[in-house]
């Protein structure tokens, strides 16, 4: 039980970081109509910055410096170079950011070379936020930060490490400030009516090119914000855009290009479908016996069915990104049709 | 060519390849560079292991070069394979192109495997341009059984005969009762697992095998579901080939989750795994090897002087073996070339800083001593902090050579 609930919070720990991707992602494909490839770059970028600026200034600061670092990078970047390719349309554009996440891993590697760093989280988020007790006597309970070891002495303690709460506060508070500005707010009612309706905002006054600016710096600047809390937690190294990044477009496709709430729906359920069924030690085999149908071992069959959803389980997310393509090509909440 | 042609076509072929085999049979080999083509990870999760054992061959190589017995210089040539068996063959056809006579690799079975095939391959097919290829660390039992090739020597203790130090100190662990095993999905992963539980049938028939898992090699960064499964599965003890970032993040998340178990490892010892394991692990986390960080006499100078020099710990000690092996074989064959190198190799006896050592001829494995040892605080006895920790591996078991060797079925072509 208790380790249920571990692996379920392990999950949407991992899929709440995903959201803050996926949804500067998605608000910038409603924008251009292209799919930004050097997203999960500026993601990398994020943690690196926030490990060079944690070393002179400490985490926290560096926590509120990197996003802004990263967002205006990815705003003079959109300025300088995406809205000049703009005008040529959308494969150019593809092209320009597939070759921008080249540049910043080459970028990368140069500055920080090609080993991991040592980026740790500080010292309040390097102990548990709370310790789950199972004991057979009272059942299961909850105590803040580390149960005594009198309690643990007879019961099962597991506990959930702060860097995780922490990230799972950060996507949540994110999640909150983004639905005010976007529905709260004068630039909010902007914005969204400069990415459904751009001729019509910019007939109206509004400078519609500097929203686009905004919001993709905006966007690049949640990346850099996740940068520094996955980068902290996990490892920040070379690989980390290129292991995030494919997983992310299976986000954006499965929610729904364009879709904030396909992206939140998205990310929980690739985040959740990426550690839960590493923990599942049952094959096809094993559900078909359930069902009264033995496999023999010499069967042509048995290689397929004797895997373990834990062996299959890197696979389950394209597996499923394939599903919907065929079955749901706009995805579980997307609006457009091509 | 008319059929009659054919012996004296083969005889001149004879002749050449005799020649070009002998290229320096009126010199000494004094004097002499030896290439080294060094093919291991410098990029990717990995790549700290691969900086740390680079910065130990050249170092040694240095060393080596002041006084060896060949009176030669060695000179070590790094190629980034990332990890990777396809790299690995790059990088071999890149040594190769640069006439590098001698490769050296460790990181993994995979690309060790791969580099056994291509090896043969080239020096059947290039007579007079043999290459050697000495393996410090990948320690995959086939490479010196089913796989075996004349051209390969192994220094690490493989697989089977570390399980084999392992599960004789675990034998009398009365505490252990529920074993989990976790891996990498590839060779070594697999042979640990295997070697794991038929050795603990054999010895410890009682204790149970309460999980088995395998994940991707040096891709996971996120460990917490498998210790959830872990800690699920009820188990006391946890044996692991992982190495790297795969045995760093594992306990990482372990200490995270709060997971107290102990665990058995082969390679607690690489590069950023003593940092992550801190001072919840004290006491709980062994590892098997040919030495430990606080062996006396001349390893202990080595190791104070290369931490004084790069502030790291020198810790993949057979690469002393190899040199001291590779100068010693130049010195009886009086020559560099591979092929004469490789016969002298074969059975060679030295004594060495863990002890004395024999290439074992039939399969070319070195038998070597083989130590236990356990993180802990460091004291009088065990002084030298790993990773400035203030932490240590002291030893707990120490098993002469011909507890942990293991037979061979290898049945090896050798050149006619």
């Amino acid at each position: 039980m208790d380790q249920t609930v571990i692996n379920i919070l392990n999950g949407l720990s991992s899929g709440l970081l995903l959201f803050m991707l996926s949804s500067g992602l998605t608000l910038i494909f409603s924008m251009m109509g292209v799919l930004n490839f050097a997203h999960a770059g500026f993601y990398m970028l994020g943690a690196y910055v926030g490990y060079a600026s944690s070393r002179v200034v400490g985490f926290w600061a560096a926590l509120a410096i990197a996003p802004l670092v990263v967002g205006v990078l990815g705003a003079a970047f959109e300025r300088l170079c995406l809205r000049r390719v703009h005008r040529l349309g959308h494969v150019p554009e593809l092209l320009v950011t597939f070759g921008l996440s080249y540049l910043i891993l080459e970028l990368v590697q140069v500055v920080w070379g090609r080993a991991p760093v040592a980026f740790d989280p500080p010292a309040l988020l390097a102990q548990p936020a709370f310790t789950l007790v199972q004991s057979a006597a009272a059942g299961l309970s909850v105590v803040a930060g580390h149960a005594d070891a009198a309690t643990c002495a007879h019961a099962a303690c597991t506990t959930f490490p702060a860097t995780r709460a922490f990230m799972m506060g950060v996507a949540l508070l994110m999640l909150l400030a983004l639905w005010l500005l976007l529905r709260h707010t004068r630039v909010g009612l902007v914005i969204q009516a400069a990415l459904t309706h751009p001729e019509m905002a910019e007939a109206l006054g509004h400078d519609v090119p500097r929203v686009f600016m905004l919001v993709f710096g905006a966007g690049c600047a949640l990346a850099g914000l996740a940068g520094v809390v996955g980068g902290s937690t996990f490892v920040t190294e070379p690989a980390m855009a290129g292991a995030i990044g494919a997983i992310l477009f299976v986000v954006v496709v499965v929610g729904g290009t364009g879709s904030l709430v396909g992206a939140f729906v998205g990310s929980l359920l690739i985040g959740l479908l990426q550690t839960v069924p590493l923990t599942v030690d049952k094959s096809l085999a094993d559900a078909a016996s359930a069902l009264g149908w033995h496999v023999a071992i010499d069967s042509a069959a048995w290689p397929l069915m004797k895997l373990t959803l834990a062996q299959v389980a890197p696979i389950l997310p394209y597996l499923l990104l394939v599903l919907i393509l065929i079955f749901r090509p706009r995805g579980l909440f997307g609006t457009r049709d091509d | 060519m008319t059929f009659l042609s054919k012996p004296l076509a083969f005889a001149s072929t004879l002749a050449l390849a005799c020649l070009a085999l002998h290229p320096g049979a009126a010199f000494a080999q004094k004097g002499e560079t030896v290439k080294i083509g060094w093919i291991d990870p410098l990029s990717g999760l990995m790549a700290p292991i691969g900086q740390n054992q680079l910065k130990s061959f050249q170092y040694l190589a240095e060393l080596f070069n002041k006084s060896n017995p060949a009176g030669v210089k060695f000179e070590i040539v790094p190629f980034d394979n990332k990890v990777s068996p396809a790299e690995s063959l790059t990088a071999l056809k890149a040594a190769i192109d640069q006439n590098i006579r001698y490769i050296t690799q460790g990181d993994g079975s995979g690309s060790a495997g791969a580099l056994v095939d291509a090896v043969n391959k080239h020096n059947e097919r290039n007579p007079g341009h043999e290459v050697l290829y000495m393996n410090y660390a990948a320690v995959d039992p086939d490479l010196t059984n089913s796989k075996c090739s004349y051209w390969h020597f192994r220094l690490d203790a493989d697989t089977s005969m570390k399980m084999e130090a392992l599960t004789t100190f675990i034998k009398d662990q009365k505490d252990i009762h529920k074993v989990y095993i976790i891996g990498q999905n590839y060779a070594h992963g697999l042979q640990v697992a295997r070697f794991a539980k038929a050795d603990l049938a054999r010895k410890r028939p009682d204790i149970e095998i309460v999980g088995e898992d395998l994940h991707p090699l040096a891709k996971v960064t996120d460990f917490a579901p498998y210790v959830a499964k872990i800690k699920a599965s009820g188990a006391d003890t946890v044996v692991t080939g992982n190495w790297g970032s795969d045995l760093a993040l594992l306990i990482k998340a372990a200490n995270e989750a709060g997971l107290n178990v102990k665990f058995f490892t082969y390679y607690a010892n690489n590069s950023g795994t003593p940092t992550s394991l801190g001072a919840g692990a004290a006491g709980r986390v062994y590892f098997v090897g040919y030495g430990h960080p606080n062996m006396t006499g001349t390893i202990r100078k080595l190791q104070d002087d290369f931490k004084a020099k790069f502030n790291d710990d020198f810790y993949v000690a057979d690469i002393y073996t190899e040199l001291q092996l590779l100068s010693e074989a130049m010195a009886r064959a009086k020559s560099t070339d591979p092929v004469k190198v490789a016969a002298a190799l074969e059975g060679l006896r030295l004594k060495s800083y863990n002890g004395d050592i024999e290439m074992r001829k039939s399969d070319h494995q070195l038998q070597q001593d083989l130590w236990i040892s356990v993180w802990q605080k460091t004291d009088a006895k065990n002084p030298y902090s790993v990773e400035n920790t203030g932490y240590t591996f002291a030893p707990v078991a120490h098993y002469d050579a011909y507890v942990a060797s293991t037979p061979t079925s290898c049945q090896m072509k050798r050149p006619s």
